[in-house]
Protein backbone atom coordinates (compact mmCIF):
# COMPACT_ATOMS: atom_id res chain seq x y z
CA UNK A 1 0.00 0.00 0.00
CA UNK A 2 1.64 3.23 -1.08
CA UNK A 3 0.63 6.70 -2.09
CA UNK A 4 1.31 5.91 -5.72
CA UNK A 5 -1.48 3.34 -5.88
CA UNK A 6 -2.60 3.46 -9.49
CA UNK A 7 -6.31 2.93 -8.74
CA UNK A 8 -8.61 5.35 -6.98
CA UNK A 9 -7.84 6.27 -3.37
CA UNK A 10 -11.38 5.57 -2.25
CA UNK A 11 -13.93 3.46 -4.08
CA UNK A 12 -17.35 3.02 -2.53
CA UNK A 13 -20.01 0.84 -4.09
CA UNK A 14 -23.56 0.26 -2.91
CA UNK A 15 -22.86 1.44 0.63
CA UNK A 16 -25.69 1.03 3.10
CA UNK A 17 -25.59 1.81 6.80
CA UNK A 18 -28.40 1.37 9.30
CA UNK A 19 -28.53 2.24 12.97
CA UNK A 20 -31.13 -0.19 14.20
CA UNK A 21 -34.27 0.48 12.20
CA UNK A 22 -33.04 3.76 10.80
CA UNK A 23 -31.27 3.56 7.45
CA UNK A 24 -28.83 6.46 7.30
CA UNK A 25 -27.03 5.59 4.07
CA UNK A 26 -29.11 4.10 1.29
CA UNK A 27 -26.80 3.03 -1.51
CA UNK A 28 -23.81 5.32 -1.95
CA UNK A 29 -21.40 5.05 -4.87
CA UNK A 30 -18.39 7.28 -4.74
CA UNK A 31 -14.90 7.30 -6.20
CA UNK A 32 -12.14 9.61 -5.06
CA UNK A 33 -9.00 9.84 -7.15
CA UNK A 34 -5.55 10.75 -5.97
CA UNK A 35 -5.08 14.44 -5.23
CA UNK A 36 -8.78 15.15 -5.40
CA UNK A 37 -10.56 17.32 -2.85
CA UNK A 38 -14.14 16.19 -2.49
CA UNK A 39 -16.50 18.21 -0.31
CA UNK A 40 -19.60 16.56 1.06
CA UNK A 41 -22.49 18.86 1.88
CA UNK A 42 -26.02 18.25 3.03
CA UNK A 43 -28.47 18.89 5.82
CA UNK A 44 -27.83 17.54 9.29
CA UNK A 45 -28.95 13.94 9.44
CA UNK A 46 -28.36 13.41 5.73
CA UNK A 47 -25.61 10.88 6.49
CA UNK A 48 -22.50 12.96 5.69
CA UNK A 49 -20.54 12.10 8.82
CA UNK A 50 -21.63 8.48 8.71
CA UNK A 51 -20.36 8.18 5.15
CA UNK A 52 -16.99 9.58 6.19
CA UNK A 53 -16.80 7.36 9.27
CA UNK A 54 -17.52 4.25 7.20
CA UNK A 55 -14.39 4.86 5.16
CA UNK A 56 -12.05 4.20 8.09
CA UNK A 57 -14.51 1.83 9.69
CA UNK A 58 -15.36 3.97 12.70
CA UNK A 59 -18.80 2.83 11.59
CA UNK A 60 -19.27 -0.67 10.26
CA UNK A 61 -21.20 -0.59 6.97
CA UNK A 62 -24.37 -2.68 6.78
CA UNK A 63 -23.90 -3.52 3.11
CA UNK A 64 -21.74 -2.59 0.14
CA UNK A 65 -18.00 -2.45 -0.41
CA UNK A 66 -15.39 0.18 0.32
CA UNK A 67 -11.87 0.05 -1.06
CA UNK A 68 -9.29 2.38 0.45
CA UNK A 69 -5.91 2.55 -1.28
CA UNK A 70 -6.62 -0.75 -2.95
CA UNK A 71 -7.57 -2.58 0.25
CA UNK A 72 -11.13 -3.66 0.80
CA UNK A 73 -11.95 -2.40 4.29
CA UNK A 74 -15.35 -4.08 4.20
CA UNK A 75 -13.56 -7.43 4.02
CA UNK A 76 -14.06 -9.22 7.34
CA UNK A 77 -10.37 -10.08 7.60
CA UNK A 78 -9.03 -6.63 6.82
CA UNK A 79 -6.18 -5.35 8.99
CA UNK A 80 -8.00 -2.10 9.66
CA UNK A 81 -5.28 -0.66 11.91
CA UNK A 82 -2.90 -0.89 8.96
CA UNK A 83 -5.31 0.89 6.63
CA UNK A 84 -6.00 3.57 9.23
CA UNK A 85 -2.32 4.52 9.47
CA UNK A 86 -2.68 5.76 5.88
CA UNK A 87 -5.94 7.60 6.49
CA UNK A 88 -5.85 10.71 8.66
CA UNK A 89 -9.03 11.88 10.34
CA UNK A 90 -9.90 15.26 11.78
CA UNK A 91 -12.93 15.50 14.04
CA UNK A 92 -15.41 18.23 14.77
CA UNK A 93 -14.45 18.18 18.46
CA UNK A 94 -10.66 17.97 17.77
CA UNK A 95 -10.30 15.02 20.19
CA UNK A 96 -6.76 15.88 21.18
CA UNK A 97 -5.36 13.80 24.02
CA UNK A 98 -5.66 16.18 26.97
CA UNK A 99 -3.15 14.32 29.13
CA UNK A 100 -0.38 14.73 26.58
CA UNK A 101 1.49 17.77 25.31
CA UNK A 102 0.92 19.09 21.81
CA UNK A 103 4.15 17.43 20.70
CA UNK A 104 3.23 14.12 22.34
CA UNK A 105 -0.17 14.22 20.65
CA UNK A 106 1.73 14.18 17.38
CA UNK A 107 4.30 11.53 18.37
CA UNK A 108 2.19 8.98 20.28
CA UNK A 109 0.86 7.02 17.29
CA UNK A 110 4.11 7.42 15.35
CA UNK A 111 5.92 5.70 18.19
CA UNK A 112 3.21 3.14 18.94
CA UNK A 113 2.14 2.22 15.44
CA UNK A 114 4.96 3.11 13.07
CA UNK A 115 7.63 2.28 15.68
CA UNK A 116 9.59 5.38 14.84
CA UNK A 117 12.38 6.41 17.19
CA UNK A 118 11.68 9.24 19.60
CA UNK A 119 13.98 11.56 17.69
CA UNK A 120 12.45 10.74 14.31
CA UNK A 121 8.87 11.01 15.62
CA UNK A 122 9.63 14.38 17.17
CA UNK A 123 11.28 15.64 14.00
CA UNK A 124 8.23 14.61 11.94
CA UNK A 125 5.89 16.13 14.53
CA UNK A 126 7.76 19.41 14.60
CA UNK A 127 7.77 19.59 10.81
CA UNK A 128 4.00 19.20 10.78
CA UNK A 129 3.44 21.57 13.70
CA UNK A 130 5.46 24.11 11.79
CA UNK A 131 3.28 23.43 8.79
CA UNK A 132 0.17 24.40 10.75
CA UNK A 133 1.99 27.34 12.37
CA UNK A 134 2.17 25.96 15.91
CA UNK A 135 5.76 24.83 16.34
CA UNK A 136 6.13 27.31 19.20
CA UNK A 137 3.32 25.60 21.13
CA UNK A 138 4.85 22.11 21.05
CA UNK A 139 5.18 21.98 24.83
CA UNK A 140 1.77 23.40 25.61
CA UNK A 141 -1.13 21.36 26.88
CA UNK A 142 -4.05 21.09 24.46
CA UNK A 143 -6.27 22.80 27.01
CA UNK A 144 -4.14 25.93 26.83
CA UNK A 145 -4.87 26.40 23.13
CA UNK A 146 -7.79 28.06 21.39
CA UNK A 147 -10.21 25.89 19.43
CA UNK A 148 -8.64 26.89 16.14
CA UNK A 149 -5.18 26.05 17.43
CA UNK A 150 -6.39 22.72 18.79
CA UNK A 151 -7.86 21.82 15.44
CA UNK A 152 -4.61 22.73 13.70
CA UNK A 153 -2.76 20.46 16.13
CA UNK A 154 -5.26 17.71 15.30
CA UNK A 155 -4.40 18.18 11.62
CA UNK A 156 -0.67 18.06 12.41
CA UNK A 157 -1.25 14.92 14.48
CA UNK A 158 -2.96 13.22 11.54
CA UNK A 159 -0.32 14.41 9.07
CA UNK A 160 2.46 13.05 11.26
CA UNK A 161 1.42 9.55 10.18
CA UNK A 162 2.15 10.52 6.55
CA UNK A 163 -1.37 9.67 5.38
CA UNK A 164 -2.34 9.24 1.75
CA UNK A 165 -5.88 10.41 2.46
CA UNK A 166 -7.33 12.89 4.90
CA UNK A 167 -10.90 12.80 6.19
CA UNK A 168 -12.33 15.99 7.69
CA UNK A 169 -15.57 15.64 9.64
CA UNK A 170 -16.99 19.16 9.96
CA UNK A 171 -13.60 20.47 11.12
CA UNK A 172 -14.76 24.03 11.72
CA UNK A 173 -18.28 23.48 13.05
CA UNK A 174 -17.26 23.67 16.71
CA UNK A 175 -15.18 26.82 16.26
CA UNK A 176 -15.94 30.43 17.03
CA UNK A 177 -16.43 32.25 13.72
CA UNK A 178 -13.20 34.21 13.99
CA UNK A 179 -11.20 30.99 14.37
CA UNK A 180 -12.61 29.23 11.31
CA UNK A 181 -10.29 30.99 8.88
CA UNK A 182 -7.00 29.72 10.32
CA UNK A 183 -8.15 26.11 10.05
CA UNK A 184 -9.50 26.51 6.52
CA UNK A 185 -6.22 28.16 5.50
CA UNK A 186 -4.27 25.13 6.68
CA UNK A 187 -6.67 22.85 4.80
CA UNK A 188 -6.34 24.93 1.67
CA UNK A 189 -2.54 24.67 1.81
CA UNK A 190 -2.85 20.94 2.27
CA UNK A 191 -5.12 20.70 -0.77
CA UNK A 192 -2.74 22.78 -2.85
CA UNK A 193 0.09 20.43 -1.92
CA UNK A 194 -1.87 17.62 -3.52
CA UNK A 195 -3.35 15.83 -0.51
CA UNK A 196 -6.35 13.68 -1.29
CA UNK A 197 -9.13 15.01 0.92
CA UNK A 198 -12.71 14.19 1.77
CA UNK A 199 -14.29 17.08 3.62
CA UNK A 200 -17.69 17.12 5.28
CA UNK A 201 -18.39 20.81 5.65
CA UNK A 202 -20.85 23.65 5.84
CA UNK A 203 -18.24 26.11 4.59
CA UNK A 204 -19.58 26.75 1.11
CA UNK A 205 -16.85 29.20 0.21
CA UNK A 206 -14.21 26.61 1.04
CA UNK A 207 -16.08 23.99 -0.99
CA UNK A 208 -16.31 26.36 -3.91
CA UNK A 209 -12.73 27.59 -3.88
CA UNK A 210 -10.82 24.51 -2.76
CA UNK A 211 -13.06 21.59 -3.71
CA UNK A 212 -12.58 19.76 -6.99
CA UNK A 213 -15.96 18.18 -6.65
CA UNK A 214 -18.99 18.72 -4.43
CA UNK A 215 -21.38 16.00 -3.39
CA UNK A 216 -24.82 16.84 -2.10
CA UNK A 217 -26.08 14.14 0.20
CA UNK A 218 -29.78 14.01 0.87
CA UNK A 219 -31.50 11.44 3.03
CA UNK A 220 -28.75 8.88 2.61
CA UNK A 221 -28.23 9.13 -1.14
CA UNK A 222 -26.02 11.24 -3.40
CA UNK A 223 -28.60 13.53 -4.92
CA UNK A 224 -26.27 15.73 -6.88
CA UNK A 225 -22.60 15.66 -7.70
CA UNK A 226 -20.28 17.72 -9.82
CA UNK A 227 -17.84 20.62 -9.98
CA UNK A 228 -18.40 23.19 -7.20
CA UNK A 229 -19.47 25.91 -9.60
CA UNK A 230 -22.21 23.73 -10.93
CA UNK A 231 -23.49 22.14 -7.71
CA UNK A 232 -23.20 25.29 -5.62
CA UNK A 233 -23.72 27.86 -8.34
CA UNK A 234 -26.35 26.27 -10.54
CA UNK A 235 -27.82 23.29 -8.73
CA UNK A 236 -30.13 21.15 -10.83
CA UNK A 237 -32.02 19.46 -8.04
CA UNK A 238 -34.77 21.30 -6.29
CA UNK A 239 -33.70 19.97 -2.87
CA UNK A 240 -30.13 21.13 -3.44
CA UNK A 241 -31.42 24.58 -4.27
CA UNK A 242 -33.56 24.63 -1.12
CA UNK A 243 -30.63 23.49 1.02
CA UNK A 244 -28.29 26.11 -0.40
CA UNK A 245 -30.87 28.80 0.12
CA UNK A 246 -31.16 27.83 3.78
CA UNK A 247 -27.38 27.78 4.25
CA UNK A 248 -26.44 30.85 2.26
CA UNK A 249 -29.35 33.04 3.21
CA UNK A 250 -30.48 31.81 6.62
CA UNK A 251 -32.54 34.89 7.49
CA UNK A 252 -34.93 34.33 4.61
CA UNK A 253 -36.00 30.80 5.29
CA UNK A 254 -39.37 29.87 4.03
CA UNK A 255 -40.82 28.21 7.15
CA UNK A 256 -42.59 25.59 5.08
CA UNK B 1 -24.11 16.90 84.79
CA UNK B 2 -20.55 18.03 85.15
CA UNK B 3 -17.78 15.89 83.82
CA UNK B 4 -15.26 14.57 86.20
CA UNK B 5 -12.28 15.91 84.32
CA UNK B 6 -9.83 14.03 86.41
CA UNK B 7 -11.46 10.74 85.46
CA UNK B 8 -11.74 11.72 81.84
CA UNK B 9 -8.07 12.52 81.92
CA UNK B 10 -7.01 9.23 83.38
CA UNK B 11 -9.34 7.30 81.05
CA UNK B 12 -8.20 8.90 77.81
CA UNK B 13 -4.94 10.66 78.41
CA UNK B 14 -3.19 8.46 80.90
CA UNK B 15 0.51 9.30 80.65
CA UNK B 16 1.57 5.93 82.00
CA UNK B 17 -0.45 4.15 79.32
CA UNK B 18 0.91 6.40 76.61
CA UNK B 19 4.42 5.71 77.72
CA UNK B 20 3.74 2.00 77.68
CA UNK B 21 2.38 1.99 74.11
CA UNK B 22 4.47 4.76 72.54
CA UNK B 23 7.55 2.74 71.56
CA UNK B 24 5.42 0.31 69.57
CA UNK B 25 3.03 2.83 68.00
CA UNK B 26 5.26 3.74 65.12
CA UNK B 27 6.07 0.15 64.31
CA UNK B 28 2.38 -0.78 64.31
CA UNK B 29 1.56 2.24 62.18
CA UNK B 30 4.23 1.07 59.76
CA UNK B 31 2.62 -2.36 59.62
CA UNK B 32 -0.79 -0.81 59.00
CA UNK B 33 0.60 1.18 56.09
CA UNK B 34 2.44 -1.80 54.63
CA UNK B 35 -0.64 -4.06 54.86
CA UNK B 36 -2.81 -1.40 53.30
CA UNK B 37 -0.38 -0.61 50.51
CA UNK B 38 0.14 -4.28 49.67
CA UNK B 39 -3.61 -4.97 49.68
CA UNK B 40 -4.25 -1.87 47.60
CA UNK B 41 -1.70 -2.99 45.01
CA UNK B 42 -3.49 -6.33 44.72
CA UNK B 43 -6.88 -4.61 44.66
CA UNK B 44 -5.80 -2.18 41.97
CA UNK B 45 -4.30 -4.81 39.68
CA UNK B 46 -7.16 -7.25 40.10
CA UNK B 47 -9.70 -4.42 40.00
CA UNK B 48 -8.37 -3.20 36.66
CA UNK B 49 -8.65 -6.68 35.19
CA UNK B 50 -12.22 -6.99 36.51
CA UNK B 51 -13.16 -3.55 35.20
CA UNK B 52 -11.89 -4.43 31.73
CA UNK B 53 -13.71 -7.77 31.89
CA UNK B 54 -16.88 -5.98 32.85
CA UNK B 55 -16.51 -3.69 29.82
CA UNK B 56 -15.60 -6.55 27.52
CA UNK B 57 -17.72 -7.51 24.55
CA UNK B 58 -17.27 -11.12 25.59
CA UNK B 59 -20.28 -12.12 27.62
CA UNK B 60 -18.49 -14.75 29.70
CA UNK B 61 -16.00 -12.16 30.95
CA UNK B 62 -18.79 -9.81 31.91
CA UNK B 63 -20.65 -12.53 33.78
CA UNK B 64 -17.55 -13.62 35.70
CA UNK B 65 -16.64 -10.04 36.63
CA UNK B 66 -20.18 -9.22 37.71
CA UNK B 67 -20.37 -12.39 39.81
CA UNK B 68 -17.06 -11.63 41.46
CA UNK B 69 -17.97 -8.04 42.23
CA UNK B 70 -21.41 -8.89 43.63
CA UNK B 71 -19.97 -11.68 45.77
CA UNK B 72 -17.10 -9.81 47.36
CA UNK B 73 -19.03 -6.57 47.78
CA UNK B 74 -21.89 -8.42 49.37
CA UNK B 75 -20.12 -10.22 52.19
CA UNK B 76 -18.29 -8.69 55.15
CA UNK B 77 -14.56 -8.34 54.60
CA UNK B 78 -14.05 -10.04 57.94
CA UNK B 79 -15.44 -13.29 56.53
CA UNK B 80 -12.99 -13.16 53.66
CA UNK B 81 -10.09 -12.54 55.99
CA UNK B 82 -11.15 -15.48 58.14
CA UNK B 83 -11.44 -17.62 55.02
CA UNK B 84 -7.93 -16.70 53.95
CA UNK B 85 -6.67 -17.27 57.46
CA UNK B 86 -8.01 -20.77 57.83
CA UNK B 87 -10.19 -22.10 55.05
CA UNK B 88 -8.12 -21.34 51.99
CA UNK B 89 -4.77 -22.62 53.30
CA UNK B 90 -6.42 -25.82 54.53
CA UNK B 91 -8.53 -26.39 51.44
CA UNK B 92 -5.84 -25.73 48.86
CA UNK B 93 -2.86 -26.74 50.92
CA UNK B 94 -1.30 -23.34 50.49
CA UNK B 95 1.06 -22.03 53.07
CA UNK B 96 1.52 -18.31 53.05
CA UNK B 97 5.18 -17.74 53.74
CA UNK B 98 4.64 -14.12 54.48
CA UNK B 99 1.89 -12.62 56.56
CA UNK B 100 2.03 -9.54 54.33
CA UNK B 101 1.22 -11.60 51.26
CA UNK B 102 -1.59 -13.34 53.08
CA UNK B 103 -3.07 -10.01 54.17
CA UNK B 104 -2.54 -8.44 50.76
CA UNK B 105 -4.51 -11.19 49.07
CA UNK B 106 -7.25 -11.44 51.69
CA UNK B 107 -7.96 -7.71 51.76
CA UNK B 108 -7.01 -7.20 48.11
CA UNK B 109 -9.63 -9.54 46.70
CA UNK B 110 -12.33 -7.63 48.59
CA UNK B 111 -10.97 -4.24 47.66
CA UNK B 112 -10.73 -5.30 44.00
CA UNK B 113 -14.52 -5.62 43.85
CA UNK B 114 -15.00 -1.98 44.84
CA UNK B 115 -12.04 -0.69 42.82
CA UNK B 116 -13.31 -2.52 39.72
CA UNK B 117 -16.57 -0.58 39.77
CA UNK B 118 -14.75 2.69 40.36
CA UNK B 119 -12.37 2.05 37.47
CA UNK B 120 -15.18 0.94 35.18
CA UNK B 121 -17.00 4.20 35.79
CA UNK B 122 -13.77 6.12 35.16
CA UNK B 123 -13.06 4.33 31.89
CA UNK B 124 -16.60 4.96 30.71
CA UNK B 125 -16.25 8.64 31.60
CA UNK B 126 -13.46 9.10 29.04
CA UNK B 127 -15.13 10.61 25.96
CA UNK B 128 -15.71 8.25 23.04
CA UNK B 129 -13.94 10.73 20.76
CA UNK B 130 -10.67 9.92 22.51
CA UNK B 131 -10.95 6.29 21.47
CA UNK B 132 -11.95 7.26 17.94
CA UNK B 133 -9.01 9.63 17.61
CA UNK B 134 -6.54 6.99 18.75
CA UNK B 135 -8.07 4.23 16.63
CA UNK B 136 -8.20 6.45 13.55
CA UNK B 137 -4.44 6.95 13.95
CA UNK B 138 -4.06 3.20 13.57
CA UNK B 139 -3.54 2.43 17.24
CA UNK B 140 -4.75 -1.00 18.32
CA UNK B 141 -7.56 -1.39 20.82
CA UNK B 142 -5.03 -2.45 23.45
CA UNK B 143 -2.66 0.46 22.81
CA UNK B 144 -5.62 2.85 22.85
CA UNK B 145 -6.70 1.50 26.21
CA UNK B 146 -3.22 1.60 27.72
CA UNK B 147 -2.01 4.91 26.31
CA UNK B 148 -5.14 7.01 25.97
CA UNK B 149 -8.10 5.70 28.00
CA UNK B 150 -6.62 4.32 31.22
CA UNK B 151 -4.33 7.32 31.93
CA UNK B 152 -7.30 9.65 31.61
CA UNK B 153 -9.61 7.35 33.54
CA UNK B 154 -7.05 7.11 36.33
CA UNK B 155 -7.16 10.84 36.80
CA UNK B 156 -10.95 10.84 36.91
CA UNK B 157 -11.02 8.10 39.55
CA UNK B 158 -8.29 9.47 41.82
CA UNK B 159 -10.72 10.91 44.39
CA UNK B 160 -12.92 7.78 44.64
CA UNK B 161 -9.78 5.66 44.60
CA UNK B 162 -8.53 7.56 47.64
CA UNK B 163 -11.77 6.61 49.31
CA UNK B 164 -11.02 2.97 48.60
CA UNK B 165 -7.55 3.37 50.07
CA UNK B 166 -8.93 4.94 53.24
CA UNK B 167 -11.55 2.23 53.60
CA UNK B 168 -8.87 -0.37 53.07
CA UNK B 169 -6.66 1.25 55.69
CA UNK B 170 -9.44 0.86 58.21
CA UNK B 171 -10.23 -2.67 57.04
CA UNK B 172 -6.63 -3.58 57.78
CA UNK B 173 -7.78 -3.71 61.41
CA UNK B 174 -9.59 -6.93 60.52
CA UNK B 175 -6.41 -8.92 60.06
CA UNK B 176 -6.22 -9.60 63.80
CA UNK B 177 -8.12 -12.80 63.07
CA UNK B 178 -5.06 -14.13 61.27
CA UNK B 179 -3.31 -14.39 64.62
CA UNK B 180 -0.72 -11.68 64.58
CA UNK B 181 2.42 -11.73 66.66
CA UNK B 182 3.42 -8.56 68.54
CA UNK B 183 5.90 -7.93 65.79
CA UNK B 184 3.21 -7.97 63.11
CA UNK B 185 0.57 -6.04 65.11
CA UNK B 186 -1.11 -3.32 63.19
CA UNK B 187 -2.53 -0.29 64.97
CA UNK B 188 -5.92 -1.58 66.11
CA UNK B 189 -4.51 -4.86 67.38
CA UNK B 190 -1.85 -2.96 69.30
CA UNK B 191 -4.42 -0.60 70.79
CA UNK B 192 -6.73 -3.41 71.86
CA UNK B 193 -3.86 -5.37 73.33
CA UNK B 194 -2.75 -2.41 75.36
CA UNK B 195 -6.25 -1.78 76.71
CA UNK B 196 -5.93 -4.15 79.60
CA UNK B 197 -2.45 -3.03 80.49
CA UNK B 198 -1.31 -0.17 82.65
CA UNK B 199 -4.78 0.81 83.78
CA UNK B 200 -4.89 3.59 81.25
CA UNK B 201 -8.52 3.14 80.33
CA UNK B 202 -9.07 3.98 76.67
CA UNK B 203 -5.84 5.87 76.27
CA UNK B 204 -4.30 3.35 73.90
CA UNK B 205 -7.38 3.45 71.66
CA UNK B 206 -7.18 7.21 71.50
CA UNK B 207 -3.49 7.07 70.65
CA UNK B 208 -4.15 4.56 67.89
CA UNK B 209 -6.99 6.69 66.53
CA UNK B 210 -4.67 9.66 66.28
CA UNK B 211 -2.18 7.51 64.38
CA UNK B 212 -4.87 6.56 61.84
CA UNK B 213 -5.64 10.22 61.29
CA UNK B 214 -1.95 10.99 60.88
CA UNK B 215 -2.00 8.55 57.96
CA UNK B 216 -5.36 9.32 56.34
CA UNK B 217 -5.15 13.10 56.36
CA UNK B 218 -1.84 13.26 54.45
CA UNK B 219 -3.33 10.69 52.07
CA UNK B 220 -6.00 13.19 51.09
CA UNK B 221 -3.35 15.83 50.49
CA UNK B 222 -1.44 13.35 48.37
CA UNK B 223 -4.54 12.84 46.23
CA UNK B 224 -4.97 16.54 45.72
CA UNK B 225 -1.32 16.80 44.76
CA UNK B 226 -1.63 13.89 42.31
CA UNK B 227 -4.72 15.47 40.78
CA UNK B 228 -2.76 18.63 40.20
CA UNK B 229 0.32 16.96 38.77
CA UNK B 230 -0.81 13.97 36.70
CA UNK B 231 -2.50 15.87 33.92
CA UNK B 232 -0.19 17.40 31.37
CA UNK B 233 0.21 21.02 32.36
CA UNK B 234 2.52 22.39 29.74
CA UNK B 235 4.24 25.72 29.81
CA UNK B 236 2.93 28.60 27.81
Amino acid sequence: MSTSTPGPVVEIAGLHKSFGEREVLRGIDLTVRQGEVVCIIGASGSGKSTLLRCINLLEQPTAGTIHVLGTEVTDRDVDIDRVRTHVGMVFQQFNLFPHRSVLENCTLAQRQVLHRSKAEAEAVAMKNLEHVGLADRANSAPGQLSGGQQQRVAIARALSMDPALMLFDEPTSALDPELVGEVLAVMRTLAEEGMTMLVVTHEMIFAREVGDRVIFLDDGVVLEEGPPDQVLGAPREERTQAFLRRVLDPTHIDPT
Amino acid sequence: MTADWERVGSAFFNPVAIEAIAPRLLHAAGNTVVYTAAAFAVGLALGLVLALMKLSTVRVYRVIATGYIEFFRGIPALLVVIAFGYGVPAAFDIRFDSIILQIAIALGVVSAAYIAETLRAGIQAVPKGQVEAARSLGMSATATLARVVVPQAFRIVLPPLTNEAVLLLKDSSLVFVLGLTPDTFELTRLGRGALSQAGGGLTSILAVGVMYLLITIPLSSLTRWLERTTGYKGHV
